[in-house]
């Protein structure tokens, strides 16, 4: 079975139908992302600029992580649960959407900055945790993570419209390779 | 008096008829502004659950709230800066959404509590047993950012 096979199984299954054509469900999911979002965004940027030496230059970096990060997995939690009920209402559209595949690469990403910054940065932070400015690979791992969450949240809000939507042909040969459409073929 | 002429006039201005022109415009502003709603809710975060005793909650309350302060104060400025034009391009459906007064009317609100109660109570250097006051007050910010996060979002379902 392709993705687009699924996707589109997916979209016609009646649970999926109902989210995507519910009154209030739906916006009550988004409004649900977005706030999860503001807060993980914003708790995750504020380590960030810690990690950069920007601000909280007095807080040690173990105490900001021990103590912060509890609350910013929580909200991410909430952020993928939301999220994942978002796609379902919608999901062979979001598949091919060219700003929700942007995302999760860009979310790829960011995994492995969050991987390389608690496997192979933040082990030794006793080493370093007071010192300013932190150490060249903390501050590398904080302005990547502070970029990346920005395109995220730029390209996530970018999936609502459908500039480049299948069924708004003709698109150019590389938008329909990179968003798997098949001109001719009746869109989403 | 109304203030519908006063929304209308800002429908017609030249920016907000310059956004609705272009297909681009809209999106890229609107995603600024979220940024700046993010960025806010950090800020605000960090010194609410201060103040409810969680969090960095073995930090000084006075000094979270100073180095929060500037990257309140640039997210604010910015979601005001785009938050504006985002107003201009559509304020006459602004005029008929509830969700838009609900969420006027708790920024306005918002922003007097923080920079009058709140601002006294975290500069007061409180004790680090949060007392009720600082739960208080964490709570109404809180609340109150909630209600700009829920209208702001709900205006575009409107």
């Amino acid at each position: 079975m392709s993705p687009l096979t699924f996707f589109g199984w997916l979209a016609d299954s009646s649970w999926s139908v109902g989210l995507h054509e519910s009154q209030y469900a739906y916006s009550i999911i988004e409004s649900i992302h977005v706030w999860a979002m503001s807060v993980f965004f914003g708790l995750a940027v504020m380590f960030d600029l810690r990690l950069l030496d920007w601000t909280f230059r007095r807080v040690p970096i173990s105490e900001f992580n021990r103590r912060v990060l509890p609350w910013t997995i929580t909200a991410f939690v909430v952020m993928v649960i939301s999220g994942m009920l978002l796609f379902y209402a919608i999901p062979l559209r979001s598949y091919q959407n060219i700003f929700f595949r942007t995302k999760m690469f860009l979310l790829l990403l960011a995994g492995l900055n969050v991987w390389f910054f608690h496997a192979r940065v933040y082990p030794w932070v006793a080493t370093w945790d007071v010192d300013a400015p932190p150490p060249r690979a903390a501050r590398v791992a904080g302005a990547l993570s502070l970029g990346l969450w920005i395109a995220i949240v730029v390209s996530g809000r970018m999936i609502a419209y459908n500039w480049f939507d299948c069924d708004r042909q003709p698109q150019s040969a590389i938008i329909n390779f990179l968003t798997s459409c098949e001109p001719g073929e009746a869109g989403p | 008096m109304s203030l519908l002429p006063f929304f209308q006039w800002c429908y017609q201005s030249a920016i907000g008829e310059a956004i609705r022109d272009s297909t681009w415009v809209f999106p890229v502003i609107e995603a600024c502004h979220l940024l700046g709603l993010g960025l806010t809710v950090g800020a605000v975060l960090i010194v609410d659950l201060r103040l409810l005793g969680v969090g960095l909650s073995r930090q000084p309350v006075a000094q979270l709230s100073g180095s929060t302060e500037p990257w309140l104060l640039g997210s604010v400025t910015l979601m005001f800066t785009s938050g504006v034009p985002l107003f201009l391009s559509e304020a006459t459906k602004c005029y008929y959404s509830f969700p838009f007064w609900v969420k006027m009317t708790s920024l306005a609100l918002v922003l007097l509590f923080t920079f009058t109660v709140r601002r006294r109570v975290t500069r007061a250097g409180l004790a680090s047993e949060p007392p009720p006051l600082g739960r208080i007050t964490a709570l109404i910010s809180l609340s109150l950012w909630f209600g700009v996060a829920w209208g702001g979002r709900w205006i575009g379902f409107s």
